[in-house]
């Protein structure tokens, strides 16, 4: 037992922290949203050289995975600086992919950054098609990759989610589809990202409190507005456990829960973050709009907190005590 | 590859839970407690702790020879898991072991650890704390109860208030102000035990919400103390208090396991109860709220293997688990729809309980101002 991230996963998420802060984020991804890809594409290959989407894809495929923590790691630094594109659902297609004779013909290019992948969502949109060079749909009948020209494009409550229709047809790549497994790690993803988005939000909006004076001093000295930020970081600090222990057991039922309470802390971090800003949070202009928007697109992306909830209940993490959650009497007096 | 996040138990944890759930599924009793905020609850539970403490169940993480088992903060949670699985009775001692305890390995002396530690363990004294007065509450340092050096020792004078299971408690730990010339209020304060059925001690019973005498007023009128009854040095009191607040209560005050037992039960609850869907989101989030407090106590206590102190941290875990803990009652209730009503109900004690929460131990309030002032590093402010 030592559920604590060690030296070189902390120096890992350091290192991606730098290279993402010298990236100028917020300007690759004002022109992702107006569909100029070009900075975008550089920032992905850098990225990969970080050896991001290699943690999805074995060794044996040019990847260094499957390390589900150091993913997770990763994907947490992603979502703190909002990197644009279909970064979860490229770790969904080497789930995939990943079965042979597949794997040896796509996985190298999701590693090294050549391919960016977009997975038709169920009964949803694909998003990023128009950027994605492989576009992939699920379906009962099996796994296709598009090849036709990507529908249009529909804006989201997020600009810098390009999405895009996307039906099970083109290319037939396999008849079975690990569409389970894939969604775990997508699930996965989605949730360490949306944890970064919601620490980015606490972040901003601290140091906005401090600088924001009022009636002659700080904003943040004021007690209503510490607690709105003090339930923020509690929410976000209990959503971190979660999402560690669900990429160590990669079990549906752990994976579920993290995603929620990434999504919540980080959608109740928005709602903070855009109330004490006051109206300049509520522009396009003012770069806090990136993550605000971003913290309520993900939240329904790859599992809706319905969805996550109804797989709790089914699993009710009888094992977390040994097997026997619920067996005898509970609760009794202090 | 092998990764460094570990969630699996060591052999030798795994052996500990086996051998606890083993001694549990022989011991607890069958039929539940009476509440022990009665005196005929508080009796029972006394002899619980007694019975626990015969076979070194009572105090796993103390040493072994003050009845302990020696026991590390991931076999504590182990054991805690175990414990309110097998659905045991609650613990009468829960003061004196997560407050006094802790604050006597710190600052205590060996002799007032092996005269105070031993009869702890097994019930035979229970402990009372005595921090609130009428006019200090959440500005405790502003306590007024007086500590007056004589010969030998100390007198106290004052009013003491909400001081939980002082009705049947033997003796009691608090803080008294023993040098009022101080510069500042939470300076000259000292810390002292005392007995409740010592001369000069009137204990006030006042009944909780349910009317339960679950707390008391203590009046002191010239309780004397001897020197070997105060912890650490005079004039130190408000660090020494602070510091068993801070490390221990926010990771061993409210242990994971109750709430995931709690949670459980309440998931069987809602299946009995035809898994209605009003009620699912509810139910699910208890599950998930209890399994994330666990995490997060797993992950605590592998930083304080590495050396770390807890700190303000522990004010995060106090709103967690305070809210977690109402939420879960306040679900269980409105599933049991008109029965939820009574009074002698399954859940009710603990309902009554949970309500609580948010207000001992530091208020909720306190709370998110440590978070926001010595975590988010807020300006100070008028609270």
């Amino acid at each position: 037992m030592r559920f604590l991230l060690d030296a070189d996963q902390r120096a890992f998420a350091g290192s991606l922290h730098a290279m993402l802060t010298a990236a100028d984020t917020p300007a690759v991804i004002r022109d992702w949203s107006r569909g100029d890809h070009a900075r975008g594409r550089a920032l992905w290959s850098r990225i990969a050289e970080a050896g991001v989407f290699g943690l999805a894809v074995p060794e044996e495929h040019g990847g260094l995975g499957p390390r589900p923590v150091e993913l997770t790691v990763a994907f947490v630094e992603l979502g703190r600086h909002a990197v644009p594109g279909p970064l979860a659902e490229t770790v969904g297609a080497a789930v995939l992919l990943g079965e042979p004779p597949l794997a040896k013909r796509f996985l190298p290019g999701l590693a090294d950054g050549t391919d960016l992948a977009t997975v038709a969502a169920p009964g949803g949109y694909a998003v990023d098609g128009d950027a994605a060079t492989l576009r992939l749909s699920p379906a009962p009948g099996g796994l296709y990759l598009g090849t036709a020209a990507p529908g249009p494009v529909r804006r989201s409550l997020d600009p810098a989610r390009r999405l895009t229709a996307l039906a099970p047809a083109g290319e037939l790549l396999a008849p079975a589809v690990p569409y389970d497994r894939a969604l775990t790690w997508i699930r996965l993803a989605t949730a360490a990202q949306a944890l970064g988005v919601g620490l980015a939000l606490l972040d901003r909006t601290v140091a906005h409190v401090r600088r924001r004076t009022q009636f002659g001093v700080p904003i943040g000295s004021f007690q209503a507005v510490k607690h709105r930020l003090a339930d923020a970081m509690t929410a976000l600090e209990f959503a971190r456990p979660l999402l560690f222990g669900a990429a160590v057991s990669l079990r549906p039922a752990e994976v579920a829960a993290a995603k929620l309470s990434a999504c919540e802390a980080a959608y109740r971090t928005a709602r903070t973050a855009l109330h004490l800003h006051g109206a300049i949070g509520y522009t396009a202009e003012y770069d806090l709009s990136l993550w605000l928007t971003k913290a309520r697109a993900l939240r329904a992306a790859w599992g809706t907190p319905q969805e996550c909830r109804s797989l709790v209940l089914a699993d009710g993490f009888r094992e977390a005590v040994g097997g026997r959650a619920g067996e005898a009497g509970g609760v009794r007096g202090s | 590859m092998v990764t460094a996040v570990d969630l699996s138990h060591s052999r030798a944890d795994e052996e500990f839970r086996a051998a606890a759930r083993a001694w549990l599924a022989e011991h607890v009793p069958r039929t539940p407690l009476p509440s022990l905020e009665t005196a005929e609850g508080f009796a029972a539970h006394r002899a619980w702790e007694a019975e626990l403490a015969a076979d070194r169940w009572s105090v796993v993480s103390w040493p072994e020879r003050f009845g302990g088992r020696d026991a590390s903060l991931a076999g504590w949670l182990v054991f805690e898991e175990e414990y309110w699985a097998a659905g045991a009775p609650g613990r009468v001692g829960q003061n004196g072991v997560s407050l006094l305890a802790p604050t006597l390995f710190a600052y205590g002396t060996e002799e007032q650890r092996a005269r105070v530690l031993p009869p702890m363990a097994t019930g035979e004294v229970v402990w009372a704390q005595a921090w609130s007065e009428p006019e200090a509450g959440s500005d405790l340092a502003a306590l007024a109860s007086r500590a007056v050096r004589t010969d030998g020792g100390w007198l106290l004078r004052g009013q003491k208030t909400w001081s939980s299971r002082a009705a049947f408690a033997d003796r009691a730990f608090g803080l008294f102000r023993s040098d009022p010339g101080a510069p500042e209020p939470h300076q000259g304060l000292t810390y002292l035990m005392f007995g409740l059925r010592d001369p000069g001690v009137t204990v006030r019973p006042i009944g909780r919400l349910d009317g339960k005498p679950a707390f008391a007023e203590l009046f002191l009128d010239d309780v004397f103390v001897p020197d070997e009854d105060v912890i650490g040095e005079p004039g130190q009191g408000w660090r020494i208090a602070m510091s068993a607040t801070g490390d221990e209560r926010g990771l061993t005050l409210r242990s994971p396991g109750r709430f995931l037992a709690a949670a459980g039960r309440l998931r069987e609850l809602w299946r009995a109860q035809g898994s209605p869907g009003h009620a699912s989101a509810r139910v699910a989030d208890a599950l998930i709220a209890a399994r994330a407090y666990q995490l997060f106590a797993y992950s605590a206590a592998a930083r304080v293997l590495d050396g770390a102190r807890l700190g303000p941290e522990s004010s995060m875990n106090k709103l967690f688990w305070s809210e977690l803990d109402l939420a879960l009652h306040e679900t269980a209730l409105d599933l049991l729809g008109a029965e939820g009503e009574l009074a002698d109900g399954a859940w009710s004690e603990g309902y009554v309980f949970s309500l609580a929460g948010p207000i001992y131990a530091g208020t909720n309030e306190i709370q998110r101002d440590i978070v926001a002032e010595r975590l988010l590093g807020l300006p100070k402010g008028r609270r």
